[in-house]
């Protein structure tokens, strides 16, 4: 990866904490990548970014990134996001959550922020299991699936976070694997550039834990998976729902224009405030 | 009272000053819960996220009528959570935030005061008492969540809470909780109840004059600022997200640079900090009001039982009993220093509270066996009445 050196110079922070908390093999550092190279493309100041996270893996990206960084409590990332971006609508404000983070403790905040259709890049890393706390079972654990909280099967069904948020009425919302990168990394960009609500759900392994209840034992071997099962959306639409079960539907969900939370308050500001 | 409002130095946002000018130095009627808002803007506030709960909601509705107009932000958020994350989120960014509820709002709301504390967050926080536990009384005073608000985030940390018992103590407290937020850089709340911040009085609101606090900014340019350096006093500068100073913020133990830590030396000097800048800053609040503090019995009473307090000392007195009062503005820290000094010259005292028992703890601690502490309880949702307490200590002088 000799071609990303310099953004590494200059994205990570200068008095960085290395290592990383993350296995090797996780899923994560790629997107902490892809999410670097996007934000460079763009070109925004590091003084106007702002990363939010929650509480889980995925949720220490901030703690190696030179931006703002602002590492809350978990499920609840939205909400501080929310309050950052409305006290200073010039900062670009992207929050990071893991499966558990966004759609278990923090389902409320996501579909409401989807629902307000606020200026917030959501960048969800579903990994489909509880990482930190140790391979437990999360709302987007697939049935069945065996974890140290469904040691007999998950009886429960998974979580579509894309279909969620989308019914929610967020104004952009794609799903991308680690494995496919260049669609990643095009799928971040045009996230962090949508006016409104812009949730990415990105597909990454767990090794540790995921990949064991799995049975598939190396990140090769997971990345292989996120390889073979999904399907790009254009061709997605040409299969049944037989035919598209267990799949991943990869690529843009939904792209539409919503007037945004941002937009419609300072209307209603520009309007009172002549009285 | 420390703090007060002939200071000379006038230091108050463009925002503020729209609403100050507007206000008027006559009389005008008000509702507690209305003068927790005009305090509130006052002081500079320019942020408000909040969800409904009675008895708090005028201040929620007053806010979405205002701060449009003044180019403020509200935002009405799915619960309480949210409410006070969005709070946080906003005072990072720089603006003067708050947030009110009642108890059931106030027990969700814990898990974001713990990391207000910790990640050192000024905000404001005004807890309109009702009857608890759970849902309890909606509508009915109490005096139950004085313990919660001490104590209802978990871990060590530290808390100011302010106690007014008039209407115009809500905007007088609500500027001082301002001011103690980004002076200590914490969250600090406004311990009211259904009966203060719902109940109208006429008041004069003061037109200028009042001393407002400003956050501290850093000294140093970026490249050698320590986000969590202590600056001589306890508390860190604090810049804006967004102002060129890119740190890291955490509800996780941290360093001085604010990244997440588990060496033991490092933990300990944050944890014994944030507690410290609080205890220390206790000698500016000892904030209380004192009728007759030399006498034989003192009653120490808060929020809407000081009110039935005054006039049942002043009946018993004119009945030949030797009581005072003694009225606390500041419930936590603890004004340990002015109720020992109030304790050591009487010999009994009455601590009469709307719950089991929670301030009286506090007095019997801080009394340490010294005088005679008498408690009188009422949690049935009515009011502590002049006449419940004059019984009382005529049977404490039978």
């Amino acid at each position: 990866m000799k071609h990303n050196e310099p953004l590494i110079w200059k994205y990570l922070r200068p008095r960085k904490k290395m290592p990383t908390i993350w296995c090797s093999g996780c899923g994560i550092g790629i997107f902490m990548q892809s999410l670097i190279r996007a934000i460079d493309r763009i070109g925004y100041s590091k003084d106007d970014v702002v990363l939010v996270s929650g509480i889980g893996c995925s949720s220490r990206i901030p703690v190696y990134l030179d931006f703002n960084a602002l590492h809350t409590t978990h499920g609840r990332a939205l909400t501080f996001a929310t309050g950052m971006k409305l006290a200073k609508p010039r900062l670009k404000v992207i929050t990071i959550m893991g499966d558990g983070d966004a759609v278990a403790i923090g389902g409320n905040h996501i579909i409401h922020a989807a629902r307000r259709n606020i200026e917030i890049s959501a960048f969800v890393i579903n990994n489909q299991v509880y990482g930190m706390t140790g391979g437990q079972c999360s709302p987007t654990t697939p049935h069945q699936m065996k974890t140290t909280t469904s040691p007999y099967g998950n009886i429960e069904p998974a979580f579509d976070i894309s279909r969620l948020v989308e019914a929610a009425g967020a104004a952009f919302v794609a799903r991308a694997t680690v494995y496919h990168t260049p669609l990643l990394d095009k799928i971040i960009e045009a996230a962090l550039q949508k006016k409104g609500f812009a949730m990415v759900e990105v597909i990454a392994q767990c090794v540790t834990y995921s990949g064991r209840w799995l049975g598939l034992t190396s990140p090769a071997e997971m990345m292989k998976w996120q390889r073979d099962n999904s399907v790009r959306v254009e061709a997605a639409k040409e299969l049944t729902e037989t035919e598209l079960a267990g799949k991943i539907v990869i690529g843009v969900l939904t792209d539409r224009e919503r007037p945004t939370y941002d937009e419609e308050y300072r209307r209603l500001c520009a309007e009172e405030s002549k009285i | 009272m420390g703090a007060s409002y002939a200071s000379a130095g006038v230091l108050i946002s463009q925002l503020s000053y729209l609403e100050i000018r507007k206000m008027s130095t006559q009389r005008v009627l008000l509702q507690g819960n209305e003068a927790c808002v005009r305090g509130a803007l006052a002081a500079g506030c320019s942020f408000y996220a909040g969800y409904p709960i009675t008895p708090s909601t005028e201040i929620m509705e007053n806010m979405a009528r205002e701060l449009p107009r003044w180019g403020g932000t509200f935002i009405q958020m799915e619960d309480e959570i949210a409410a006070l994350g969005a709070v946080i989120g906003a005072s990072l960014a720089g603006t003067k935030s708050m947030t009110a509820t009642s108890g059931p709002g106030f027990s969700v709301m814990q898990e974001q005061i713990g990391f207000a504390c910790m990640a050192e967050v000024p905000c404001v926080i005004v807890d309109v008492m009702r009857g608890g536990p759970s849902t309890g009384l909606p509508t009915q005073p109490s005096q139950s969540d004085v313990m919660q608000a001490r104590w209802g985030t978990h871990g060590d940390h530290p808390i100011i809470a302010l106690a007014p018992s008039s209407v115009y103590e809500c905007f007088d407290l609500t500027v001082e909780a301002f001011n103690l937020a980004e002076r200590y850089r914490t969250p600090v709340m406004v311990i009211t109840d259904a009966v203060v911040g719902q109940m109208r009085e006429a008041v004069a609101l003061p037109s200028a004059g009042l001393q407002i606090e400003q956050r501290r900014q850093p000294t140093v340019p970026p490249d050698q600022f320590v986000p969590y350096e202590d600056s001589g006093d306890g508390v860190p500068t604090m810049p804006a997200f967004g102002n060129g100073y890119r740190y890291h913020v955490t509800g996780l133990c941290h360093d001085v640079n604010g990244f997440p830590t588990t060496r033991s030396d490092e933990v300990d000097f944050l944890i014994r900090r944030l507690s410290s800048k609080v205890s220390q800053a206790s000698d500016r609040l000892q904030w209380y009001d004192c009728w007759h503090e030399n006498s034989e019995t003192m009653v120490i009473a808060y929020g809407c039982v000081a009110r039935s307090a005054l006039r049942a000392v002043r009946e018993v007195r004119e009945r030949g009993l030797d009581v005072g009062l003694m009225k606390l503005k500041v419930l936590w820290p603890f004004m340990d220093a002015s109720v020992t000094r109030v304790l050591q010259n009487c010999h009994s005292v009455l601590v009469p509270e709307m719950n089991l028992g929670q301030i009286s703890r506090e007095v019997e601690r801080v009394n340490q066996g010294r005088c005679k502490v008498v408690t009188l309880n009422k949690v049935d949702g009515r009011v502590l009445t002049p006449q419940e307490i004059v019984r009382k200590l005529q049977e404490m002088h039978s």
